[in-house]
């Protein structure tokens, strides 16, 4: 499986441990990536609203180098603001002719072209839940995550629907959980997961950005989540960075640890924890890491089993088809 | 051809043709310019359809030796039949009166008087060169078989068997399930009046059960429909239910002893189990029950046998077979019935992942004296009772990403909801709603009961039902996050018990089954009735007539009424033994077919049947209803059509284009 790769500034700073555990495991499961030379940055979610056809041409550039990779036209962002911006930008120069033109003149002045509809932007969720699938996932896995009880965190931005495709529900999305349960993790029912957790909002207005991470933290709490399991450089950042203001703030006392999903796909690949990047987070992840090297007791290993009252009613499931 | 006298009327249809077209001059100009194609009298009138207005045509046919008359008006959907008749009483062959649609294609659709003018004379004149090739048909008469077939034993299949069999005629009815009583026999209470949905349905099916003239099939299924109307030939497959039902007395031994419990998905909702041998309810028509194959662990294992050994008649037969049953019927009732929409498709509801969210039809039996709780409202737990309550309206319907529609019935019932949960828990009550729909007979007087019971009513849709508490009050209960939009902000309201009022749909198998009997359906797959307003329980197919929600969304009352109406209109069509069909429809040239079958599997009634022996493809004449796809579709121009032939629609279309306007300046 070949890929153009687009990393992103993120990834080169701050997210550099999703970089690095992206890395680790595209080999092992088959995947190569071909990263896009003199990417530049996609504008992140301000220059959108500063210069519309400027902010367009910026990301249009990316997908105007990524057309000459010698690759099959499909462009991987494992940023969820990166793989927004290239995926809206794709498919609005596929449906604006007048656009695509503006834009082309811009690009023209750099001696480069975008052909629309050549690209196909795609989330590194995506491509591990669909292209990968869950049976070959499971197969590499020689360390279950067993005993770990997990928060899957989609954020804001990967499930929105209508541009170039929807790929998992955006109000209910469970590709990560089938993911963290081809682990042999125990997701937990996390009803926030596609909430937003507040964007750039910690440098406009913190009690805002605060009360927004603060509910994250208290339903993750809330379900005894070990870790939160996030595919976003934006919502890990203000997870793991912003927790220590949010019990100063709201006087609680949180420790959730906020790891990429790679990073956990690489532990139970078994891939040593310094090569994923871990032990770059600010909320220590080795305690809850700790758990997985321990004899699980049995307990905490399968799903809470209720013990359900005689006069209790069947409850459905999810399975029935609609 | 005999010189063809024609007479030409323009009515004005008040100012519906009149406010557009200049009728006077139409008729003027019909008179001097179509002389020459046989145009003999042209008049105008106020309103040809009129008792004065059809005297006209008639008079001037024996006064002017008319033998074609063409009468420009509205569409002949309306008035075909009139002015026929007309022509009929008048000594013409019906068949030789030509409608022109200068209303609803023409009046109706322009503005330019000048132009709506010169089309309704270039109309006229297609009429005109048309009305020229009819030939004198007549009807074909066929006889009307006295038995129905009715499919579905809902309320609207019941009360249709009971008023043909009341009229002494032989009804079969045909139920997918092992007893009929459909959705009403799962409620507790019916809305306005609260009469308990049991007592009023159960002595309607006892009469269906016990009635000489009925002969029930449940556990069938209609799998074959042949012939035509007056002339069915429906093939019924009956599953065995290896219990004889000669035998049986109904005791329910056999069910209490069954050691297979199952969750029973269907009558109970999901919210109840059955046994593996049962009947779906205690005053179930047949009350002998089945033996559901998958479940049942003798067949799946091969040993157990404990309702054989305990019956105390010897009723159990595992060796039964299924049956195929033909029978003969003369018409046919649908009554289908609707599926309710799988909440599960919002997943930001919650249902099947929060507990203590229901459905519609699960309160009902929540709610219901005979159901699994027997009728205590509790918590999934079974024994909690809800301290406040919240009813979401809509689910799955007046939403584009489920189902434009509404679905009629969620506002009355989930005001049902709100009294009952009142009455029998004390709880609070949300009602969460978009807007409050209640407009039939005192519908809107019990909303106002319920309103002065106490229940809020916040208007706004639900945006989330959720277990992440954010704040105090809110842990351990369900939240229901939603846009107040009288209040003009966003509210959280916490509850411990959700009831999703879902919406209506059609059957799953709707569309499966609307080409079982030739019938069609809406891209939604409710079934297209023959006229929305005028005609709301027959079908563009003879002989097939529809009641109830498989039409779409409604209510008992309005279901009752098209049971009833669908066999009045049988009953009329039985009194008459025969039936005089339209003679327009397709015929094929044997020796000019080269059996491709092209047209075989484009004819929407099914009227072509295919001649191995002999190669070639012949027109029932009795199904054909005239469409004239097939004689569109013969490569080999081999099917002709009779009030469609290749002449008179070459000659109508030159009409139109120019033969008589050549003169006309532009």
């Amino acid at each position: 499986m070949k890929y153009g790769y687009y990393p992103g500034c993120s990834l080169e700073r701050n997210a550099a441990a999703y970089n690095v555990s992206t890395m680790a495991i595209a080999e092992p499961l088959g995947i190569e990536f071909n990263e896009i030379d003199d990417w530049n940055c996609c504008g992140a979610t301000e220059y959108t609203s500063i210069d519309l056809l400027a902010a367009y041409a910026l990301i249009a550039r990316n997908l105007a180098l990524a057309e000459q990779l010698p690759d099959n036209g499909k462009l991987v962002a494992p940023c969820s603001a990166c793989f927004l911006n290239l995926t809206k930008v794709a498919h609005q120069l596929e449906e604006e002719e007048t656009l695509a033109d503006k834009v082309n003149l811009a690009l023209a002045e750099g001696k480069l072209h975008y052909t629309p509809g050549s690209i196909q932007v795609y989330h590194l969720l995506e491509v591990i839940f669909n292209d990968v699938g869950l049976d070959n996932l499971a197969k590499k896995v020689v360390k279950p995550l067993k005993g770990l009880r997990i928060a899957p965190y989609y954020g804001c931005m990967i499930v929105r629907p209508g541009y170039q495709r929807t790929f998992d529900n955006p109000e209910h999305p469970t590709s990560l959980d089938s993911i963290m349960n081809a682990l042999g993790a125990f997701v937990v029912d996390f009803p926030m997961k596609a909430n937003c957790c507040g964007g750039h909002m910690t440098q406009i207005s913190q009690p805002v950005a605060l009360e927004m991470l603060r509910r994250l933290l208290k339903n993750a709490a809330d379900y005894r989540a070990d870790i939160i399991v996030t595919l976003c450089p934006m919502c890990q950042l203000n997870l793991d960075a912003y927790q220590e203001n949010v019990n100063a703030y709201f006087k609680t006392d949180y420790h959730i640890p906020t790891l990429y999903f790679t990073q956990l796909i690489g532990i139970a690949m078994g891939i040593p924890a310094e090569q994923l990047g871990i032990g770059k987070e600010l909320v220590d992840a080795r305690p809850a890491l700790a758990k997985i090297g321990i004899e699980v007791p049995s307990e905490e290993s399968v799903p809470e089993k209720k013990k359900h009252p005689k006069e209790s009613l069947p409850m459905p499931t999810m399975s029935k088809e609609d | 051809m005999i010189e063809p006298r024609i007479g030409v009327y323009v009515c004005h249809c008040g100012t519906n043709i009149a406010g557009v077209v200049d009728v006077a001059e139409v008729s003027k100009w019909a008179s001097e310019h179509l002389k020459g194609r046989g145009v003999v009298i042209s008049r105008d009138y106020k309103f040809m359809c009129s008792s004065l207005g059809q005297e006209l045509i008639e008079k001037d046919i024996k006064e002017y030796r008319l033998n074609r008359v063409v009468v420009a008006a509205c569409s002949p959907h309306l008035h075909e039949a009139t002015f026929r008749t007309a022509t009929k009483s008048a000594g013409l062959n019906p068949y030789l009166t030509e409608m022109v649609s200068i209303r609803e294609q023409d009046s109706w659709v322009h503005t330019d008087k000048i132009a709506a003018t010169n089309k309704a004379k270039a109309m006229i004149s297609g009429g005109v060169e048309r009305v020229r090739y009819h030939e004198p048909l007549e009807p074909l008469h066929v006889p009307i078989h006295p038995a129905t077939l009715v499919v579905g034993g809902g309320i609207a299949g019941i009360q249709a068997v009971l008023e043909l069999a009341d009229a002494g005629q032989k009804v079969y009815l045909v139920e997918r399930e092992p007893s009929i009583g459909g959705h009403m026999a799962q409620f507790d209470k019916t809305f306005p009046t609260l009469d308990c949905s049991a007592c009023i349905l159960t002595p309607k099916m006892v009469s269906v059960g016990k009635h000489p003239n009925v002969e029930l099939f449940t556990w069938s299924e209609v799998t074959n429909v042949e012939g035509y109307v007056g002339n069915f030939t429906v093939n019924i497959h009956k599953k065995a239910r290896f219990v004889k039902e000669d035998i049986c007395t109904g005791c329910s031994i056999c069910q209490e002893k069954c050691p297979k419990k199952v969750i029973d998905d269907v009558f109970e909702a999901g919210l109840g189990y059955r046994k593996a041998v049962y009947t779906p309810f205690a005053q179930a028509i047949p009350n002998y029950p089945v033996i559901d194959k998958e479940n049942c662990t003798y067949f799946q294992k091969g040993t157990c046998r404990a309702c054989e050994k305990l019956c105390p008649t010897k009723a159990i037969d595992f060796t039964q077979e299924d049956q195929d049953i033909s029978i003969q019927v003369g018409n046919i009732i649908l009554a289908t019935g609707y599926d309710l929409f799988d909440s599960r498709r919002i997943p930001q509801y919650g249902y099947a992942r929060l507990a203590n969210v229901f459905t519609s039809l699960e309160f009902e039996r929540l709610s219901n004296s005979a159901g699994p709780t027997g009728g205590k409202v509790v918590l999934r737990d079974g024994v909690t009772e809800p301290k406040t309550v919240g009813i979401v309206h809509c689910v799955g319907s007046r939403d584009k990403n489920y189902n434009n529609y509404c679905s009629a019935i969620c506002c009355m019932q989930s005001l049902k909801f709100a009294h009952l949960v009142e009455e029998r828990t004390g709880a609070e009550v949300y009602n969460f709603y978009i807007d409050i729909r209640t407009p039939a007979k005192d519908y809107d007087e019990f909303y106002q009961r319920v309103l002065e019971e106490g229940t809020i009513f916040i208007r706004g849709k639900v945006a989330e039902v959720t277990d992440a508490a954010r704040m105090a009050g809110e842990e351990g209960k369900i939240i229901i996050q939603v846009e107040d939009t009288l209040m003009g902000k966003q509210r959280r309201i916490p509850v411990d018990m959700v009831i999703l009022s879902a919406g209506l749909e059609p059957r799953r198998d709707a569309k499966a089954v609307a080409k079982l009997f030739g019938i069609s359906c809406s891209s939604a797959g409710w079934v297209i009735e023959k006229h929305p307003k005028l005609d709301p329980i027959a079908t563009m197919t003879d002989g097939i007539f529809i009641a109830g929600c498989m039409q779409g969304p409604k209510d008992i009352p309005a279901s009752v009424a098209q049971g009833a109406a669908a066999a009045a209109r049988v009953l009329g069509r039985i009194q008459q033994k025969e039936i005089a069909l339209e003679p327009i429809r397709a015929t094929v040239n044997e020796t000019q077919c080269s059996g491709c079958r092209i047209c075989n599997n484009m004819c929407p009634y099914n009227a072509i049947l295919f001649h191995e022996d002999r190669a070639v493809s012949e027109v029932n004449p009795a199904l054909c209803q005239g469409c004239g796809t097939c004689i569109a579709a013969c490569p080999a121009g081999a099917i002709s059509g009779t009030g469609f032939s290749n002449e008179q629609v070459m000659a109508q279309i030159e009409g139109l284009l120019l033969l008589n306007l050549e003169a006309e300046p532009a």
